[in-house]
């Protein structure tokens, strides 16, 4: 590959993809990511193997992808044309894809979803509800593109965000622009990103930097691992405009080393873009410096707070520090600092391409955009979903999520990781935002849903949690080591039917004291 | 598999890799991690040393994270979720039986060097609850069944070599 010189030359080197691309071709679509694991690669190498034995080869291309969303289903694979979703998909199965769906076009029925009431076959995947009231805007790529090649993220238009801001914009316009968006972190405290990046642009330094948290930790949640293994470039294009809006040169992605497919996807695709000339000195001819560094996190659950990440990446123990100093101004080295999560810089692409205004259609008042939510546990349809903020929760654990299996009760269901709270029953007509979670005692948090049914037991799900929480307390401060510790023993005994009345008092006391004193 | 003599030279190199900026301290700990399987604690010194810290800051950093180990591990690294996903759908009883199969409490490793028993927070992948990872590869869906005969694979493995 040669170097991209200018933005003229991107411009030249898309067109030159674009006028490649075979449009009388059927594209095979296979997970590659999250169907690792229920043999998707024998899949693929079963698939090719037959379309060249039927002699279909220039006719089909058979494209590894990132997750499709409906892991319950897992292995998947999507047919374009005509729109097909194949699930469960076995090895044994590719002789008759191939020779009946790709050859004589008839569809398959064994190889289709089934509606579950009727258990009518449904082959075309945008009549599957499961995809119905999804909203693929962060997720557009994914499951499209093989992640691992920049060609095809440049082909469906990638880094035309990053020429428009760097051409067009001027940093304050870029800022402007997330501003008038209303984009809050995806991470969970929700905070306004636009003024984030106003408050680092501002802060007095020469060297300033923007860090992306990748470092998914809350149980439950794997949204941000789908989306740097399925569209890395994405996520880094979001970093790209970051780092010019707000004066950065250098930037770090900070990823947990749990996801191995992830930190592979995330090094080719540096690679790629430096191969490119999108990374290092004078990007595109525009004057724009700015390289990217991986930190591997080596297992500390703590590390997902921006100040303990930010001490890892120095080097040291990963501990939080006091929140009265800002990151954005004393932040990595007691530089000024914008740390977001993969899913806000993932948003940011989005934002600069189609205005604030095409971004605020979906979404509520104040919390504009989708949301990425990976729905888990006790639910029929576990998987990755994409939907407008505000949409009821009943919405994602039933219509699309497909309510909880075997005919048990939905008991509730649990948002926000650790730090957030488990919702009842009662509450699944409110709508999913910032503000209506926290107004509920729970919290957006990153996005794991974890649904429970009648067989879990509430009590024990509570000693579960602090179980997690006292074991992943990074020790700093006394009212979270010790007060998890004692919050803990309480739980246990209660579950092994040894509780006290005044346990409930002295849960609610310490529970209330670790609030207000921990750091 | 016998425990050889720490490897310096292999060491030095990697030490020397990273030029003595402390601020790669980490990076520096995982590479020795992964070639080795272990950080050997005799060399807590020469990495300090390298990097111009005391030797108490880098002991400090390996004990903190999970993902840094002064002990040897296995061939196998069995990681069991506990994630929320995994917990609510019977994470508990996997674990049980992992810890039945193998013989070991968590965190630590067969006499022969074959498995290491761990738990992870959460493997995100929770689609797969409950689940496990050997090395690099994921199992899902498990039954305590399930749990056996893929633990039985990589036992039998040892007999074979």
């Amino acid at each position: 590959m040669e170097k991209l010189l200018s933005i003229v030359d991107l411009e030249w080197y898309r067109n030159k993809l674009l006028s490649k691309e075979d449009e009388k071709k059927t594209r095979l679509y296979i997970c590659m990511t999250g169907c690792r694991a229920y043999g998707a690669i024998e899949l693929r190498d079963s698939l090719e193997e037959e379309i060249k034995k039927q002699g279909l080869s220039d006719q089909v291309e058979v494209r590894s992808t990132g997750c499709h969303g409906f892991c319950a289903k897992a292995p998947v694979i999507f047919i374009e044309p005509p729109g097909v979703q194949y699930q469960e998909v076995t090895p044994e199965d590719a002789v008759e894809i191939v020779s009946v769906t790709l050859k004589q076009k008839r569809l398959i029925e064994r190889l289709a979803y089934k509606d579950p009431k009727t258990g009518n076959p449904i082959y075309y995947r945008d009549q599957i509800p499961f995809y119905k009231k999804q909203v693929k805007r962060v997720l557009a790529n994914c499951g499209r593109i093989d992640p691992t090649k920049i060609e095809h993220y440049i082909a469906e238009g990638g880094y035309k965000a990053l020429v428009k801001a760097l051409s067009r914009m001027t940093p304050e316009e870029v800022i402007e622009e997330v501003i008038s968006a209303k984009l809050r972190g995806r991470g969970g405290a929700g905070f306004p990103t636009g003024r984030k990046w106003k408050s680092c642009r501002q802060a007095p330094g020469d060297s300033k930097y923007v860090i992306c948290n990748a470092d998914e930790g809350d149980p439950g949640a794997f949204m941000d691992r789908a989306v740097l293994e399925g569209d890395p470039h994405s996520v880094l294009e979001g970093m790209l405009i970051g780092a010019y809006a707000i004066g950065a040169e250098t930037g770090y992605i900070y990823v947990r080393e749990e996801y191995p497919i992830a930190v592979e996807h995330l090094t080719i695709a540096i690679e790629q873009m430096k191969e490119l000339g999108l990374l290092g000195e004078n990007i595109l001819g525009t004057g724009f410096n700015f390289n990217i560094e991986i930190n591997k996190g080596a297992g500390a659950f703590v590390c997902g707070e921006a100040t303990a990440l930010m001490a890892s990446i120095e080097g040291r123990r990963g501990m939080p520090r006091v929140k009265y100093i800002h990151t954005v101004e004393s932040g990595l080295w007691n530089k000024p600092s914008n740390l977001n999560n993969v899913e806000t810089w993932a948003n940011v692409p989005l934002i600069i391409n189609n205005g604030a205004k095409w971004y605020g259609e979906v979404g509520t008042e104040n919390s504009k955009g989708t949301k990425i939510f990976s729905l888990a546990g006790k639910v029929s349809n576990t998987g990755l979903v994409e939907v407008p903020i505000g949409v009821t929760i009943k919405e994602v654990v039933f219509d699309i999520g497909g309510g909880t299996p075997k005919g048990r009760k939905f008991k509730a269901v649990q948002i926000g990781g650790p730090s957030g709270g488990c919702v009842p029953a009662q509450y699944i007509h409110l709508p999913i935002d910032y503000d209506t979670l926290q107004r509920i005692g729970s919290i957006m948090g990153s996005g794991g849903m974890v649904v429970m049914d009648e067989n879990n037991c509430m009590v024990e799900i509570a000693r579960y949690f602090l179980s997690f929480t006292q074991s992943e307390s990074c020790g700093k401060c006394a009212p979270c080591r010790l007060g998890t510790t004692q919050l803990l023993e309480i739980l246990t005994r209660i579950t092994q039917g040894r509780g006290r009345i005044e346990d409930l008092d002295t849960l609610r006391e310490l529970g209330e004291t670790i609030i207000k004193t921990s750091m | 598999m016998e425990l050889k003599e720490t490897d310096w030279v292999r060491l030095e190199e990697i030490i020397n890799k990273y030029n003595g900026d402390s601020c790669s301290l980490i990076p520096l700990l995982q590479d020795i991690q992964e070639t080795f399987g272990y950080i050997p604690p005799e060399s807590i010194e020469s990495i300090a040393e390298a990097l111009g810290l005391f030797p108490s800051q880098v002991q400090g950093v390996i004990t903190f994270y999970a993902g840094l180990s002064l002990e040897p591990k296995g061939k196998y690294i069995v990681r069991v979720c506990r994630g929320t996903a995994c917990h609510v759908k019977g994470g508990r009883s996997i674990l049980r039986v992992v810890r039945k199969e193998l013989g070991l409490e968590e965190g630590e490793t067969s006499p022969d060097y074959q498995f290491t028993l761990e738990t992870v927070a959460c493997l995100g992948t929770c689609f797969l609850a409950p689940t496990l990872m050997v090395n690099k590869t994921y199992f899902g869906k498990l039954s305590p069944p399930k749990v056996t005969t893929i633990l039985a694979q990589y036992g039998k493995e040892k007999e074979e070599s």
